[in-house]
């Protein structure tokens, strides 16, 4: 293209695009400085944990670490009948180094911790035949072992050695589906005494809705009246909604507990009042009740909040207009105020309802048995029985669920649609 | 007015939000079928509540508002079949433009074909036909203003309210959505009842104007009485550019009225607003009722007045000269050969007529 103007020739754009990266380039860098401490501790509090829990959850090397050598040699066994004596001779070995060394984390026991978890009541047979295997110094290994304890004939054993010298394998979501390998390795549906945790799921996202929808009925009124009244007594029932969440979760949860308990203020009442006999006193803590009812009153601002936002933003003359226009109240309400509401509606939904999906603290002091969900389980596996990779399975399987929930939203309603505030 | 029944009636209509102050404060007003009356004033005046009252949004407090001859103070506005376009528009925002302008056809249950038909109709009243497809927001300011007057008269109203509805658009299409309100008044044969803070907007638009000031109606009459013959120095002040001299009244003599200004000079005025002699009073004038070099014959009042100051207006020069001790004296001086040579520092002559000038109160 041939042009009159020289300053736009082709020769000239290189330079002035390069001019204007230099002029800039000062403030990118300054402007990237800046989110520097954001950025370091996002990766270090939020990806690299997560990172971690997702590595934890098809990770776990509690059977190679113990006997590195037999997790090869095992792999070349075609499942049929019991593994050759060669295969046995280097799992007696290794598990005699094992039970020499010592080694924190990779001990017998660690081993026998795995397999317990997917044979259950073969614990014993590891922590005995470690204490036992030191004696066995020459073969035929096979017999030797067995001698120890003879379920080492018991193939089912072996196959699930097999699986589990896998560092990386599918086998903790497989539990955490309520799902076990059967004598073929294949994945069947677990015993129905095992199946807790699709159970408590179904459970955890049907609370988390109650929850929600309670959330719902009782914050749309509350934000509407926020919305409309006069700015002095809109402060102040602001603050009455505000005061809760300034006040520590704790205090909150155990406030609730003398409300509820079977000896506190309702039943007291109740029973004062003549509404039920002595021995009458309703349950309405340490079960599901309680978990609603404490969790509801904590979640309600998040609920308020992005309703109260919307509304504010919705001004008075659509109602208005929609009046002139001779529409009833009520259809006014239905066809205009309401569709505008929608956007806060669905942010508070989305709120309240993700977050009473993964609640944890409340539901651990106040639902007692029933009242239980699934970050509670979650938290058993990382703290109590210390299986952590089902823990990180089950808390994957709690992050696809919200995303899930999450793209759903996003599919009707539409993220950018959301106003939290 | 004629003795037909008025649509409108407002009857010693007060109002008060607080129970403390009044923000109208007696307001009488009769609107006849086909007028396009305005009510005119600056923010806070209770113009815009008066037009709630009618509405339905607001109740008064006290006095009688009448539709077609019955008091409608306790029917709810959605009863009223008064249509209404709001100063944001109201359009809303979930729905699309011939959504927005189905909805009053929808809400009266008129079939679907028929409010199809009227939806086009109207859309094709204000030339927007392509648009009932799109959603509020994807409009322009005139466009959306368009859809909002569409929407207050698809389904028929006896009364159309309209407050501020121009307020938010720019000076030029301003002009222009003035013009098209008024040649659909007058088309449609509707009756408008119109609020707005922008005099030229209710000189231009309306067959009477009623202003407003501090909750109480200072005059209402057609836009050129308004202007030619304001009734106190507020409506004098209020609408158009005006001058105004203080003085005392020295002389009544029917219409004439002698003022002695504070500085001294004498001054022949025509007699509006002022009772007795020896009363305080505003002389009001009109910038482009004075003129400069007059023959003397042709003026009852001349003056030696100073330039002050000249600003060129193309057609005309805008001068502000000092005269009877004011110094805020502006003229609109033609742009002519003759008046080529005013320059700031000299004394010229200036003049007018005893009926350009009135004499309001103080």
């Amino acid at each position: 293209m041939t042009t009159a103007n020289p300053s736009i020739d082709q020769t000239d754009t290189l330079p002035l695009k390069q001019k204007l990266a230099k002029t800039t380039a000062i403030q990118r860098r300054r402007a990237f400085l800046l989110t520097v401490p954001l950025v370091l501790f996002l990766l270090i509090s939020f990806v690299f944990p997560i990172g971690q829990m997702l590595f934890n959850s098809i990770h776990n090397d509690k059977v190679s670490g113990v006997v590195p050598k037999f997790a090869v040699a095992i792999q070349s066994w075609d499942g049929q009948g019991l593994p050759s004596e060669e295969i046995f001779e280097i799992f007696v070995k290794d598990l005699a180094i094992a039970k020499k060394v010592r080694e924190v984390g990779r001990t017998a026991g660690n081993m026998a911790t795995r397999i317990n978890y997917e044979l259950p009541g073969s614990r014993s047979l590891f922590t005995k035949s470690a204490r036992k295997v030191g004696k066995i110094t020459e073969g035929p290994y096979k017999e030797a072992l067995i001698k120890i304890d003879k379920k080492w004939a018991n193939p089912q054993v072996w196959l699930t050695l097999q699986r589990a010298s896998h560092d990386l394998g599918p086998s903790f979501y497989v539990a955490a589906m309520d799902m076990k390998y059967n004598e073929a390795g294949e994945i069947v549906k677990a015993d129905e005494l095992y199946q807790i945790y699709l159970q408590n799921f179904i459970k955890t996202m049907w609370l988390a809705a109650l929850i929600t929808f309670i959330c719902v009925l009782l914050a749309y009124p509350v934000a509407y009246l926020l919305a409309i009244l006069p700015l002095r007594q809109s402060n102040l029932l602001m603050i009455m909604v505000l005061l809760p969440f300034w006040t520590s979760l704790l205090v909150r949860t155990t406030a609730w507990i003398a409300i509820l308990q079977t000896e506190g203020v309702i039943n007291d009442l109740l029973v004062y009042f003549g509404v039920i006999g002595e021995d009458g006193r309703i349950q309405m803590i340490y079960n599901q009740t309680g978990t609603i009812i404490a969790m509801v009153h904590i979640l309600l601002p998040f609920m308020v909040l992005p309703l109260y936002s919307v509304m504010k933003t919705i001004q008075p003359s659509y109602m208005r207009a929609a009046l002139s226009m001779g529409s009833k109240p009520f259809n006014a309400y239905r066809r205009v105020y309401f569709p505008l509401t929608i956007p806060g509606l669905a942010a508070g939904t989305l709120l309240v309802f993700i977050l009473a999906i993964g609640y944890y603290i409340t539901p651990a002091l106040v639902g007692g048995q029933d009242g239980l969900l699934i970050s509670n389980l979650i938290a058993y596996h990382i703290q109590k029985s210390l299986n952590w990779s089902l823990g990180a399975a089950l808390g994957t399987m709690l992050l696809v669920v919200v995303l899930i929930f999450y793209w759903l939203y996003n599919r009707l309603i539409g993220i950018d649609k959301l106003k939290f505030g | 007015m004629t003795g037909e029944t008025p649509l409108v009636r407002f009857e010693n209509i007060q109002k008060s939000y607080d129970g403390e102050t009044l923000v109208v404060k007696d307001f009488n007003l009769d609107v006849a079928p086909g007028e396009f009356v305005t009510m005119l004033g600056p923010s806070g005046s209770g113009k815009t509540t008066c037009l709630m009252m009618l509405a339905g949004f607001e109740p008064a407090t006290q006095g009688e508002i009448y539709l077609k001859g019955k008091v409608i103070n306790n029917v709810p506005p959605y009863k009223r079949g008064i249509g209404m376009v709001f100063q944001n528009y109201a359009l809303f925002p979930h729905m699309t433009v011939a959504e927005n302008l189905a909805f009053p056809l929808e809400v009266r249950k008129v079939p679907k074909a028929e409010r199809e038909e009227r939806v086009k109709k109207a859309l094709d009243m204000v030339q927007l036909g392509a648009f009932g497809g799109r959603r509020p927001m994807q409009l322009s300011g005139g466009q959306q203003q368009r859809v909002a007057v569409a929407r207050s008269l698809i389904f028929d109203p006896d009364l159309v309210l309209m407050d501020e509805p121009l307020g938010a658009l720019d000076k030029n299409l301003r002009e222009q959505m003035q013009y098209e309100i008024k040649h659909l008044h007058e088309q449609l044969g509707l009756t408008v009842v119109y609020v707005t803070h922008d005099q030229t907007e209710a000189l231009t638009m309306s067959n009477r104007i009623a202003v407003f000031e501090d909750g109480i109606v200072q005059q209402c009459a057609a836009p050129a009485d308004l202007y030619e013959k304001p009734q106190n120095a507020f409506v004098a002040n209020f609408i158009g550019e005006n001058n105004r001299l203080m003085g005392k009244v020295t002389a009544i003599n029917g219409d004439r009225v002698d003022v002695l200004s504070d500085n001294g000079d004498v001054l022949v005025a025509t007699k509006i607003n002022v009772d007795a002699v020896g009363d305080r009073t505003t002389v009001s004038l009109r910038p482009e009722r004075v003129f400069v070099n007059p023959e003397a014959s042709s003026v009852d009042n001349l003056f030696s007045a100073r330039v002050e100051e000249l600003i060129y207006h193309g057609d005309h020069i805008r001068t502000r000269f000092t005269v009877c001790g004011h110094d805020d004296f502006i003229v609109k001086v033609p742009n002519s050969a003759a008046n080529s040579l005013l320059q700031h520092g000299n004394t010229v002559p200036i003049g007018w007529k005893m009926e350009d000038c009135l004499a309001l109160d103080a």
